[in-house]
């Protein structure tokens, strides 16, 4: 287990190698299986990471102001990004389903009703989810993966402090409660920034298009499974990343990387899975 | 923006919090028009390495395999959950109003024109842009760069120009290899959730509402993502300064200025290609 966030001298050369050369003298075959493998343990130890988080949320000790500083640092700082991006995407969401919607009924009475409905399902939060993933999720792994090559991972060690309790558990809280709350606003934001699209390139107007009728208990119930899903796994996902972190100050760069990548996956993976499950216990 | 930042904290409301927060958004400003400065003029640099071309190209095969190939299990995976995610969503508004023969139109449309393109942009610019950053970044602060221009070897088309021309072409050949895979996915969801077979989807995708027009607006898409994730992840790297930590800095730079530059050139892409 400890070789997770602390690789000792063997694994970290053998990690090194394996990123060279990827398994060069494996056949076919046996490529496919050290990379089944490879997963495999990656998945183990994702595992445990979370689920000492989890442990650590109900019994860990309690830092004063760690949770406030991560709030500010994941949550406000990401509140312009986010807000500009959400907004862009607003508008062409908008745009592209007004140009969909001419081709084939010219009616746009409908238009604002059904944007929202996606929006509240799953275009805020899993795009919303994508943004934080790339500011948040490469933010944690290269600060903790700084922490991994400088040795204060092994100092904290010391001092009989797990870094997950430390530093995983005040991030997993922060972003819980962050995403949540920057998913509302940036959905918001598209929201409105969709319905001055509609207003000025289709002439709907906003009285029109400020239509809730189609949003329900089971989209809202959806869109929020989402957020609470996706805040949880940016940390885990991005601070498993960053302690798994090897080879010096360029893997720091490769921890980054690798931390946004699997982040985004995470999303989207969960998001089929609470997308499929949505539609069926709230159909219609 | 740290001008802000301590501003506030002191809660400091007199004339010098105010100047300080004028200041900042200046600041911010200048920044950002000093970032696109620069990625101009990377531009114009590596423009003028092509005619007539001057690239080294051992080094843009081995880039096209690294960033290309490579990358082909992590779109195929996004591509697959993407197209699925489309139908979920579409499959609400095709029961309601009943039209089982539109569902491949609808998942169709917003997969080839939009959500394909930028899914995989924002994949490939976490895996290979940054991936670049990190690369580009580690040889500046070890000074591998002026070793470069010692032997009288042009890093700009040694180094960058290979680079940058991989992954706009990446990005062109994984959003089409998205399309397909995407549309892939959509049908085989659609006929285990909805009960629509993949012949129906299909037909609904060629009945004449989707044209090669809608493919095409997708992919040009694509290459304008292409150049942004390129310009942004060669620019980051190359103005990497501060030794090692300055590396993850530039990494996260390049991250977030490909998300906010594609979301943003997206949206004028669209604008500026219509219906």
């Amino acid at each position: 287990m400890s070789n997770v966030a602390a690789p000792g001298p063997e694994s970290q050369r053998h990690s090194h190698e394996t990123i060279e050369h990827p398994y060069e003298d494996l056949g076919a075959v046996g490529m496919l299986g050290a990379a089944a493998i490879d997963l495999m343990v990656g998945g183990r130890e994702l595992y445990s990471v979370f689920v000492r988080t989890l442990y650590y949320v109900a019994r860990g000790k309690r830092e004063k102001g760690a949770l406030a500083r991560q709030m500010y640092e994941i949550g406000n700082r990401s509140l312009l990004f986010l807000s500009v991006t959400m907004g862009f995407l607003g508008m062409i969401l908008v745009y592209q389903a007004g140009l969909q919607a001419k081709r084939v009924v010219p009616d746009y009475t409908l238009l604002g009703a059904t944007y929202l409905e996606l929006l509240v399902r799953d275009f805020a939060a899993s795009l919303g989810a994508l943004m934080l993933a790339t500011r948040v999720g490469a933010g944690i792994a290269a600060e903790i993966g700084s922490m991994v090559v400088t040795e204060q991972i092994d100092a904290l060690r010391m001092c009989a402090a797990d870094p997950i309790d430390f530093l995983i558990k005040p991030r997993f809280l922060a972003s819980i409660v962050m995403t949540m709350v920057l998913v509302i606003f940036a959905g918001t934001v598209a929201f409105v920034a969709g319905a001055f699209t509609a207003y000025f390139a289709f002439d709907v107007p906003l009285q029109t298009f400020f239509n809730y009728q189609l949003v329900d208990f089971g989209d809202l119930a959806v869109g929020l499974t989402k957020c609470l899903a996706y805040g949880a796994a940016i940390p885990i996902v991005s601070g498993y990343c960053g302690l798994s972190t090897f080879g010096g100050s360029e893997g720091v760069g490769w921890a980054t990387t690798r931390a946004v990548v699997n982040t985004s996956l995470a999303i989207i993976i969960l998001n089929f899975f609470i997308s499929g499950a949505g539609f069926l216990i709230f159909p219609g | 923006m740290a001008a802000n930042t301590s501003a506030s904290a002191d809660g400091d409301k007199g004339p010098g919090a105010l100047r300080s927060f004028l200041g900042g958004i200046g600041a911010s400003f200048l920044e950002i028009a000093e970032t696109a400065g620069g990625m101009t003029i990377l531009l114009a640099r590596v423009v003028s390495r092509m005619f007539p071309p001057r690239i080294d190209s051992r080094e843009l095969l081995k880039n096209l395999f690294k960033m290309g190939v490579k990358s082909l299990p992590i779109v195929a995976i996004t591509a697959l959950f993407t197209g699925a995610i489309m139908v979920i969503q579409a499959a609400t508004i095709v029961k309601r109003y009943g039209a089982e023969g539109l569902l491949g139109w609808g998942a169709g449309f917003g997969t080839l024109r939009e959500i394909a393109p930028l899914l995989t942009a924002l994949m490939i610019s976490g895996r290979v842009g940054a991936n670049n950053t990190a690369e580009l970044g580690t040889m500046v602060v070890t000074e591998q760069l002026d070793a470069l221009r010692v032997l009288a070897i042009d890093p700009i088309s040694f180094l960058i120009a290979p680079r940058f021309i991989s992954i706009v072409s990446t990005l062109f050949m994984m959003t089409l290899f998205a399309d397909a895979l995407a549309l892939f996915g959509a049908a085989y969801t659609g006929e285990a959730l909805l009960g629509v077979s993949p012949t129906t989807f299909y037909n609904g995708l060629t009945s004449g509402l989707l044209g090669f027009g809608d493919v095409a607006t997708g992919l040009v898409k694509s290459v304008v993502f292409g150049l942004v994730i390129g310009l942004a992840s060669c620019h980051f790297g190359l103005a990497t300064t501060g030794g090692a930590p300055g590396v993850g800095r530039a990494v996260n730079s390049t991250v977030m200025a490909s998300a906010a530059g594609v979301f943003v050139l997206d949206y004028l892409t669209s604008f500026a290609l219509g219906g």
